[in-house]
Order: structure tokens, then sequence, then C-alpha cells
């Protein structure tokens, strides 16, 4: 029973998250939108590929920042 | 606290503002303070009947404000404690007659003439007009928060609007704590909330069943309860009122029963 996972820490990671894009005035949908146009962008210089791209804010310290982690073929 | 004109606000509705008004203006009160609570929720008028005042409204802060009324009249004096008064919001009248610059002068008239120490504000719920009129004279606010992920998101853009208006001394009210469902691991606890909001908290509230029996009986809670929620309110308003209050340890995550009721499936 105590590897369930608490309900709080589900509450707390999804709480970081959603205020991450509150504060940044950035819309989840619209990082997928960022994440459509950096991958046709990419491909002008070498072949990414779609699969296992992500691009999502992250925490840095006291700092969020937006991560993108680019795969190569 | 330094601000004199506080105003009590969390962005979400139902999370306890009116209730904390109530209980820090009687707090406040009783601790030797002239306090003026003003309602500004204009059209949904409750923190009258919250404090069992409704039966002496004449004037309201829309009569005071277009000048229908001075605002003596309007200011209901609560009998049951020295120095605690009320200035009802208008149940009827339109809410933009509520004029922020108008509403600013009479916070500093109140202040300043008529020998207020503290003036609350209990802010309508949402983040549009309402809230904004009601943080124009404000000088520090105190953020409802309950420990969930809705009411915590809403706070979160309250302080930022709070910022932005430059009302810098910002302080959490965290209400409806349960404890055994933090120490279970099922709520936010009040070190996790702090974290997330960046802001100190004034007050910590457990859940308590007496608050709404005060309601019912129109009588605020630190006026004569000694239930958990009012000794906590009253803890709060100490607080405000400048006093260093250790808060009691309303979490039960910590000390050994608990470690031992999570291990064997308790609590």
């Amino acid at each position: 029973m105590w590897r369930r996972e608490r309900s709080k820490e589900k509450a707390k990671e999804r709480l970081k998250l959603v205020l991450a894009y509150d504060r940044a005035k950035l819309s989840p949908g619209m990082v997928e939108n960022l994440k459509r146009d950096l991958l046709e962008v990419l491909r002008r210089y070498f072949p990414a590929q779609e699969e296992g791209l992500s691009v999502a804010l992250e925490e840095r310290g006291e700092k969020m920042v937006l991560m993108a982690d680019i795969p190569l073929k | 606290m330094k601000a004199r004109a506080i105003v009590v606000t969390s962005g979400k509705g139902g999370v306890g503002k009116t209730t904390t008004t109530a209980n820090l203006g009687a707090g406040l009160a009783r601790l030797g303070e002239k306090v003026a609570v003003i309602d500004v929720d204009v059209g949904l008028r409750n923190l009258d009947v919250v404090m069992g005042l409704e039966g002496r409204v004449v004037f309201d802060l829309i009569d005071v404000l277009e000048g229908r009324a001075k605002v003596r009249q309007a200011l209901i004096r609560d009998k049951r404690v020295e120095n605690l008064y009320l200035l009802p919001a208008s149940q009827t009248k339109d809410k933009e007659a509520l004029d922020p610059v108008r509403f600013q002068e009479l916070v500093r008239h109140l202040l300043e003439e008529e020998g207020f120490d503290r003036v609350l504000i209990d802010s309508p719920a949402g983040i549009e007009k309402g809230f904004q009129t009601a943080a124009t004279p404000a000088e520090g606010a105190l953020v409802v928060v309950n420990p969930e992920v809705a009411s915590v998101r809403d706070a979160d853009r309250i302080i930022g609007l709070l910022e932005a208006r430059e009302i810098r001394e910002n302080l959490l009210v965290i209400n409806r704590l349960r404890p055994k469902m933090v120490s279970r691991g099922d709520m936010l606890s009040v070190e996790d909330v702090v974290e997330i909001l960046g802001l100190k908290p004034i007050g910590i509230i457990p859940e308590d069943e007496q608050v709404l029996v005060s309601t019912n009986q129109g009588e605020p809670l630190v006026l004569k309860g000694t239930s958990p929620a009012a000794t906590a309110f009253m803890d709060a308003a100490r607080r405000v009122h400048g006093e260093e209050v250790p808060f009691r340890s309303v979490d039960e995550a910590q000390g050994l029963m608990a470690v031992l009721r999570r291990l064997f499936g308790g609590g």
C-alpha cells in the first residue's frame, strides 16, 4: 500500500506544469504548433525526425526554460 | 502587516474570502484595532449575513460613493466587539456604479479622517473589474487558497495581478486544510502550497465544521469559539496585528505517530 503514488504528488506535478505555461502566457496547444514549425525549420538543415522530438517547459533552478530535445537520424 | 488597507482575495470563488474577512476583522478588533470591513461584491452581498448584521443594513457602499449617504450613516457598528464596523455592498444597484477612484478616496478617508487602523476589503471572486476595484486602494493582500489544484492555480494568477498593481505585502491564508489527508499524502501540504506560490502564509486554517455552524448563527467564530478554526483565525489576526505567533502543528505528517500510521495503513 505504500507503493501507491500519493495523489498530492500528482497534484503538485500537474500544478507546476500548468503554472509554468500560465506564467509564460503560453498554452500547451501553442507548444504543439511550435513543435511542428520547429521541425519544418530543422528539416531545412538536416534530416530531423518527428519521432522523439519534444518541446516543453522545464524548471531549471529559479528559471523556467523552453527545452527542445531533437533526436537525429 | 504594515499595510492598513488590505484586500482579501482568491481568484476562485468559494474558498473562504468572506469567512476570512469576517474573522480577521473581528479578530483585529478584539486586539484593539479600529477595523472597517468592506464588502465589494456588488450584487452578491454576503459579508453582512456571515457576520450576522444583515438586519441592520440601511445604506450601502454605492450610496456612500454616490453621495446619498454619509459614510458614518452607512457603517454598521458591530455591538459584540468594540471598534468593528461593516460597510455592506449594494445588493441591487448596478455594479458599474462602483468607481475605483472614489472607492480609493473612501478607504483613504476612513484611514486618515475617521480614525480607522485597518480596512479589510472583501473582494469578489474573479479577476475582472470587481476584483480590480477592490484592489485599487490596497497596500497589501491576503490571498485565500485551499490546498487543491484549481484554487492554487487561480491564486497564482491573482498574485501575478497584485504584483502588476505594485501591491507588495502579499500573504497566504491557507484555508480548509485537512491534516489527515495531508498526512496520508492525499492533500497538498502547507509547504507544497508555499513552495508553488512563493508567498509566506499568515494563516493556516484547518477544515472545521464550526465554521458553518458560526455562519448559520451569524457570529464570527473568533468572537466566541475555541474550535481549531477559531484558534487558527485568531492566531492569523495576531500575526496581521504584528505579533509573532508560531504556527500550531496542524500537519500530522510530522511526528512518529503519523509515520507509523502511514506505514501500517491507518489515518
